[in-house]
């Protein structure tokens, strides 16, 4: 990879030194270390029996997280369309281009936690500021894919429909949409699953969903509570990840 | 009825593309343009249509300056040339049928054109020049299906599904094996000649050009530097416009190149 010998070696031993260092400089208290491995053990134990008792509230928590997903993702992938658009080298003017592209770099610098704080933030706790985290994470995650397949499509399909005198929309349509549908649907419904599992994670900030309901039996030690609500987050990512890998098989 | 008058394109300052091209075809006739690649002859018919952007010069259609039009009268003018081109650059998850209605994008509206809601009196002349075409009862297959002399075929109806006043053809069997190339050519031909439609066409392939057209223009680096009947494309045109070479049929395959400097210094550099 690098040439000069005394570069590679020499970049190889800076790199362990620092290592070393940085190991050295985080003050790991070991004896805090195995105190956690045992607090870990009581943790666990007092997790089994998975208390299913309270499903209602459960139940109330996946369908919450199942709904934003839903809503989330359906938004994401109708607002994404404009975006990806604009952000198409190949098709948008530049100044539109650089400013969609300054969008999408923008919303995905961000992880959807520190989003979701944000929306936690502004509209409170609940299944809205979640919502709106999903939003702007799939507007940014299906507008940037969305993009790449228009700017990798050929444009010769597209220079035929423009050459019959087809307008601009018209050129959408018949030169480029055909081209790039099916990878976009694959796209959204990757997404949807996606979505499913980080409804949970931003629920944790108090965004509404499932995540919440185990955020809140963490906090009041219910852990077997938690860990029924583990499992069926397992069981619902499982679920989203068949569903997504069925759809985007038949799409091929 | 397509005049070009001085037309120049470079795509970096200072090397034309083309350059200062101008002629003119007054009567409906089949035009060849012939020449060395990168000659210009593609950007030439590009420039016509305004694919690509000319850097001075203009194109005339039955009088109208396309060259200064703005954006819708150039959209409105573009439908009166259909255009036909090496990859046949159809949609190609789109089936026979649409694609041929392709041609019509420019009439029809936005939502028509979304709902797959032609006219009738589109879809019938669509199918009939299906026929015409030789591809009757593959209307709903998708263009990725077909074969490359059927795809050709398929282009040729969406052009002509314009009714062109004028119809730009880009090496139309560059991607073809012979025997397909002669039929597509006889297709393209005849109906051009049916319909009266004045057709320019590049091809490198000259026996092809030989056979088929009324008239055949020669390009070299950019410029026009042949205009006559096909009759008058003799082996000493040929060397005048692809640079030294022996063009008689009975000259074997193999046959060394004539050195460079010593049968004609001047000509050699053009290749």
């Amino acid at each position: 990879m690098i040439e000069n010998p005394l570069l590679r070696h020499g970049l190889l031993v800076l790199a362990v030194m620092y290592l070393a260092w940085s190991l050295g400089s985080l003050e790991i208290d070991w004896g805090r270390t195995a105190q956690g491995a045992d607090r870990a053990g009581r943790i666990f134990s007092r997790m089994f029996p998975p208390d299913f008792s309270r499903w209602s509230l459960l139940l109330k928590g996946v369908t919450e997280s199942v709904e934003m997903a839903l809503a989330a993702s359906f938004i994401g992938m109708i607002l994404a369309i404009p975006l990806g658009l604009c952000a198409a080298s190949n098709i948008a003017p530049k100044p539109v281009y650089l400013v969609a592209r300054g969008i999408l770099v923008l919303t995905r610098t961000f992880h959807e936690v520190i989003i979701a704080i944000l929306f936690v933030k502004i509209f409170g706790f609940g299944p809205l500021a979640g919502v709106l985290t999903l939003v702007v994470a799939s507007i940014s995650f299906i507008g940037k894919m969305l993009a790449e397949d228009i700017e990798n499509m050929g444009n010769r399909q597209m220079e035929a429909i423009r050459a019959t005198g087809a307008s601009f929309p018209k050129v959408l349509i018949y030169g480029v949409m055909p081209q790039i549908l099916p990878r976009y649907l694959g796209v959204s419904i990757y997404r949807l699953d996606a979505n499913i599992r980080h409804s949970t994670v931003v629920g944790i900030v108090g965004a509404g969903g499932i995540g919440q309901t185990l955020s809140a039996s963490f906090s009041r030690y219910d852990y077997d509570f938690s860990l029924a609500i583990l499992l069926t987050i397992i069981g619902l990512v499982f679920l989203g990840e068949f569903f997504s890998n069925w759809v985007r098989g038949r799409l091929r | 009825m397509l005049k070009i008058e001085a037309l120049s394109k470079s795509y970096t300052a200072g090397i034309p593309a083309l350059d200062n091209v101008s002629f003119e075809v007054a009567e409906p006739q089949v035009v060849a343009i012939i020449g060395p690649s990168g000659a210009g002859k593609s950007t030439l018919i590009r420039c016509i249509n305004r694919l690509v952007e000319p850097s001075s010069g203009s194109a005339i259609l039955n009088g109208e300056n396309v060259t200064t039009l703005n954006s819708a009268g150039l959209r409105k003018a573009r439908r009166r040339m259909g255009m036909i081109f090496q990859e046949y650059n159809l949609v190609e998850r789109l089936t026979v049928m649409e694609n041929v209605l392709s041609g019509r994008l420019g009439y029809v509206s936005f939502w028509r054109a979304w709902r797959r809601n032609y006219p009738a009196e589109d879809i019938s002349h669509a199918f009939n020049l299906l026929e015409r075409v030789g591809l009757t009862g593959f209307q709903d297959q998708r263009a990725d299906a077909l074969s490359g002399g059927q795809r050709q075929r398929v282009g040729i109806a969406r052009a002509l599904m314009q009714k062109p006043d004028l119809l730009l053809v880009d090496e139309p069997t560059a991607s073809l094996d012979p025997k397909t190339s002669r039929q597509v050519m006889r297709i393209l031909v005849e109906l051009a000649h049916e319909l009266n439609t004045p057709t320019l066409l590049n091809i490198h392939d000259v026996p092809l050009a030989k056979s088929f057209a009324d008239r055949v223009l020669g390009m070299q680096d950019g410029k026009l530097i042949f205009d006559g009947t096909p009759d008058e494309l003799t082996e000493d045109a040929l060397t005048f416009i692809y640079g030294e070479e022996d063009w008689s049929p009975e000259a074997t395959a193999g046959s060394p190149e004539p050195e460079e400097g010593i049968s004609s210094p001047e000509k050699a550099t053009a290749v």
